[in-house]
């Protein structure tokens, strides 16, 4: 690992003047710091937010909860505030490691990058060498079946495709002020090798997430893994159901959790009432227009079930 | 000439009983040091630069930048230009430095050309393999064509276990420190007595020159026997740095990466039975890789090698990736998987139980009787008659289609060589010394439990003393021969010192000393126990000598203390999510008989251990190579997936201790139970979906692919 100098602001205003393109942010270092290890990142200067304490804390608001960025899954998932969001829960509950849950955050969960192989070994986010994609040429068990561009990675975030079922959003602090991003948009799939895959400039910070009033939401995740204990899932599904609308988002299949929009739109108002023929419909709907690669069309006959199961277990 | 014998059955006071390892303590609260704990004052890191790529020539490397990094205090190039790199990993140069980071820096600034040559990493497909693929000849016997004719049932099969890698807890490497002609040698090693004149050879000292300490070491199965290119390397930068320690252990991708795999088997095989069941041929096309130097083929078809006719044919592939060691029970887990795969599909196409086959057949194997009692008690460990349905006709629970699969094994298991030093003092203080290890199996406490019984003492009063190579030597613990080794030379070092004990003690109790016995921590006169001294006084009348004997266990004439041949049965009860491909653990038994049994707490305890590493082979291990960039892609804990609690289901085991096996004295269990589990957990998942997944790992990409074929996409959800 590079030499770095290190940093521990106690404010949020000093944290974001302390940040730039050759400085990281270090919240649980779940991520950070075995991506340093590999080499695949060597910041000049690492700045620990875990002493500001406007990143902390669980709390209500506007009808809905406010949960701080720095808040670890532990703390998360002890808290009584996200009861109302069963897809939020069941999707921190798939990391199933305590070391990870007591250290890693929520924030850290939506920034942390893709786990990809080929990535990780330092052949960049699109892995491309010598104008052809490693990933479509070689290993891609694990990676997208959708994927509108070059990266074949997949979104390795926990919570995102919940938070983006729920319709949440994300508060972003930078130099020019704050901003709230809809979850959905806060993931980017990347076009070229400069892209990063979330909505987030070099100098800001991701300070909170937003859940909106829970209503008389219905919510549910489903996670398809190949081990029990800690691993990364095969393929996810939330879905969460209005009262005139549902949404339902995969994660672990494309470069960003992937908003199901055609199959969405099919259970609309009627989400709560589909018989299991409806369902089957809806993931027959979730799945259209996948691209599986050469050793993953496993994952969408997966992501049909993982709906399956999330309208199942959103219905209780 | 003292008769060394194990003491009666029902008479032992301390063998035979559930003791908890005399260590546990001491590892549990970390006082307990092994190898990478050790910081000596003024110590440097070692690193290790690693070849990218998988077959290349070294055209250039120049190591003078990391030679001028502060903190740096050697470089040392192991592959000069010119050096053809025959895998990914392979060790290029090593670096000696103030602090690992710097290291670590250090390793990144040397600078190296190659020029790239074509390689091979996969071998699944063996037609891919063209001249890496080397035929290594037939063996024919009977006549299999015509069995195969006359046959009432044959069926045709392709199995496949991949590679799989080491992956102890504590990475290969050592601490070392090369002082004037001196080498104090902290290595983690399953060779204590041997790996010392090992390392002296690769650097031409004498032998006597290095010293050997290891107190604890953190998993070894067959990978850690040499000082290995590491250890040399770090020795020769101890030396070049003034005499200050290196500490070099691999880092966790590159022990996955060089530090040691088990070689794959594939196999086309073809097996045909009369239609009761008797087996009468056997056909297969088997290959393997280990690496560069091919592969060897598995024992097959396994413990049926009595099947009356049959032709084996095998081909060795060699790899550009990092290299074979043995591997707990060498390839006959690869041969178990087969070949009960194999028999277990020509039960089903019989439409018979496959206990029933396996029964019927077991005169083709060399311990029938062992065999069928093991299976009975397996059977009803996992309540077999209740649970078992033919193939795919298993209960439906929701999703969850449930199956039930059985895994043979047999092992030899005889005692290495090793001499063992019991030493009475005269205060009553009793130390044993042998230059053995525990790696990990109790044999720390079974050397105590064995003298503690021949000299009538609790086991807490001996103190063992092992891991240093100054000590009486002892072989390396490999191929489950540590057990009957150390038993034997600690029974009868034990037995020679208690002798030299009674004589003097004798002319005290005033009879001669055949009339004397040693028990609950006194010496009495047999038949007479008014006429005793305790242990302490017994010693006491050594007045200032102590007593100091040795005894040796000679592989070649083990005079019945310990033997050889075991069997081995594992049953699994699997429920497979008929959706999702996932594959869920109910319960997993063994039973397995290893002789006389020295503890059976700790016995237990590396069955278990030998069922979780099957559980990893059966469901989710596997080394993934990428054929493109020739690299191991899951070099990390992370994607080299190993099973958690709760992946592992009830895992019940059954040690065969009975008086025949008892009487056959002391085998080793380290292998043999670490050999039918992955078949057993295959057959399960092949009974419970109805069709046969063609190689492990069972993943639901493969579990799925084997129920519903191109269909994938159309199934329910």
């Amino acid at each position: 690992m590079q030499a770095f100098e290190y940093a521990s602001p106690k404010g949020l205003k000093e944290a974001v003047a302390m940040l730039g393109p050759d400085a990281a942010l270090l919240a649980g270092g779940t991520d950070l710091i075995s991506l340093m290890k590999d080499y695949v990142v060597s910041p000049k200067r690492v700045v620990s937010i875990r002493n500001i304490k406007e990143l902390g804390g669980i709390s209500g608001k506007s009808g809905g909860v406010r949960i701080g960025a720095a808040v670890t899954f532990d703390e998360l998932l002890s808290s009584s505030a996200i009861r109302a969001y069963p897809a939020l829960i069941q999707a921190a509950q798939g990391v199933s490691s305590p070391q990870i849950r007591n250290v890693g955050t929520v924030g850290g969960d939506l920034c942390q990058r893709p786990r990809c192989w080929y990535f990780r070994q330092g052949r960049g986010l699109l892995a491309m060498h010598n104008g052809k994609s490693l990933v479509e040429g070689g290993e891609n068990k694990y990676h997208a079946i959708f994927s509108s561009g070059p990266a074949k990675f997949v979104s390795a975030s926990s919570l995102g495709p919940a938070l983006i079922a729920l319709g949440a959003k994300i508060g972003v602090t930078g130099a020019s002020g704050s901003r709230s991003v809809d979850a959905a948009k806060f993931f980017v799939e990347p076009k070229s090798e400069s892209e990063r895959e979330i909505a987030l400039a070099p100098n800001e910070i991701v300070t909170e997430v937003v859940l909106p009033a829970a209503g008389s939401l219905r919510s549910g995740t489903y996670e398809v893994r190949e081990k029990q204990a800690l691993d990364w899932p095969l393929v996810t599904c939330s879905v969460a159901m209005g009262s005139d609308w549902t949404r339902v988002v995969l994660g672990h299949v494309a470069p960003v959790p992937y908003h199901a929009e055609a199959a969405s739109k099919m259970a609309g108002a009627s989400g709560a009432k589909m018989t299991d023929g409806d369902i089957q419909k809806v993931a027959e709907a979730a799945v259209a227009g996948a691209k599986p690669l050469s050793q993953n069309a496993y994952k969408v006959h997966l992501a049909k079930v993982a709906v399956a199961r999330a309208f199942q277990a959103a219905r209780g | 000439m003292a008769e060394y014998t194990w003491p009666a059955m029902e008479k032992r006071r301390v063998v035979g009983k559930r003791i908890s390892r005399l260590d546990g303590p001491a590892k549990s609260s970390g006082k307990a040091k092994y190898p990478s704990d050790l910081n000596p004052s003024n110590i440097l890191y070692g690193a290790i630069l690693t070849s990218p790529h998988p077959h290349a020539k070294v055209k250039f490397i120049d190591t003078s930048a990391a030679e001028s990094m502060k903190g740096v205090t050697s470089v040392r190039v192991v592959a000069p230009a010119g050096t053809e790199i025959q895998w990914a990993g392979a060790e290029l140069a090593f670096v000696a430095a103030d602090k690992e980071t710097i290291a670590r820096d250090a390793i990144r600034a040397i600078k190296v050309d190659y020029e790239v040559l074509p390689h091979l990493v996969r071998e699944e497909d063996l037609a891919k393999a063209g001249a890496r693929a080397k035929a290594a000849g037939e063996q024919v016997s009977g006549d299999p064509e015509k069995a195969f004719t006359e046959s009432a049932a044959t069926v045709e099969g392709f199995y496949g276990i991949p590679v799989i890698t080491h992956c102890c807890l504590e990475p290969h490497g050592q601490t070392i420190q090369w002082q004037g002609d001196k080498i104090e040698y902290w290595p983690s090693t399953q060779n204590v007595s041997g790996v010392g004149g090992d390392l002296a050879r690769g650097l031409q000292i004498p032998v006597a020159n290095v010293s050997v300490h290891m107190d604890y070491m953190g998993g070894g199965f067959g990978s850690k026997f040499p000082s290995d290119i590491w250890g040399r390397e770090s020795a020769q930068m101890s030396k070049a740095s003034g005499g200050r320690p290196v500490k070099l252990f691999l880092d966790r991708a590159t022990e996955l990466t060089i530090a040691g795999v088990r070689p794959s088997a594939y196999a086309n095989v073809k097996v045909s039975a009369s239609a009761d069941g008797t087996i009468t041929g056997w056909q297969s096309e088997s290959w393997a890789t280990g690496g560069i130097g091919g592969g060897g083929m598995a024992p097959i078809p396994y413990v049926f090698t009595g099947i009356p006719n049959k032709r084996m044919n095998h081909t060795a592939v060699s790899l550009n990736a990092g290299g074979a060691r043995a591997w707990r029970a060498p390839n006959h887990p690869q041969a178990s998987f087969i070949t009960c795969s194999a028999l277990e599909d020509l039960a089903a196409k019989l439409k018979m139980d496959p206990t029933d086959l396996f029964l019927k057949n077991l005169a083709y194997t060399s311990r029938a009787d062992v065999y069928r009692s093991q299976i009975a008690k397996a059977m009803e460990m996992i309540d077999w008659k209740k649970n078992w349905h033919p193939r795919g006709e298993g209960p439906l629970d929701g999703r969850m289609r449930r199956g039930l699969g059985m895994g043979i094994a047999t092992w030899g298991g005889a005692g290495h060589a090793s001499e063992c030093r019991v030493n009475i003092h005269p205060d009553g203080g009793v130390e044993i010394e042998l230059g053995s290890q525990d790696i990990g199996t109790g044999t720390r406490t079974a050397i105590a439990m064995v003298v503690a019984e021949m000299l009538g003492l609790d086991h807490t009063m001996v103190k063992v003393k092992i891991g240093e190579n100054s000590f009486p030597p002892s072989g390396a613990s490999g191929g489950s021969t540590t057990i009957g080794g150390v038993s034997s030379s600690s029974l009868k070092a034990a037995t020679d010192a208690l002798q030299k004990l009674m004589e003097v003690a004798s002319a005290s109790l005033g009879t001669s000393a055949d009339q004397l016995e040693a028990t609950d921590s006194t010496i009495r006169v047999k038949g007479d126990p008014s006429k005793s001294l305790s242990w302490k006084q017994a010693c006491q009348k050594l007045g200032t000598r102590t007593i100091s004997e040795t005894g040796k266990n000679d592989p070649k004439n083990p005079g019945g203390l310990n033997t050889q041949g075991v069997g081995g049965i594992q049953m699994a009860d699997c429920s497979v999510d008929m959706d999702t491909g996932v594959v869920r653990v109910n319960k997993v038994v063994a039973v397995q008989d290893c002789g006389l049994v020295v503890n059976p707490k700790t016995a237990e305890s590396q069955v278990y251990g030998a069922m979780i590493m099957s559980v990893c082979a059966a469901l989710i291990e596997e080394r993934v190579m990428d054929e493109m960039t020739g690299r191991v892609m899951n070099a990390d804990m992370e994607f080299y997936k190993l099973a958690g609690i709760a992946d592992i289901g009830e895992m019940q085991v059954h040690m065969d201790i009975t008086p025949e096996h008892d009487k056959r004295g002391v085998i080793g269990l380290g292998e043999p139970c670490a050999i039918g589990g992955v078949a057993s957990l295959a057959n399960a998942v092949a009974n419970a979906i109805g069709v046969r997944v063609p190689t492990v790992p069972l993943t639901p990409d493969k579990v799925l692919k084997a129920l519903y074929g191109d269909k994938l996409g159309m199934v329910r959800a």
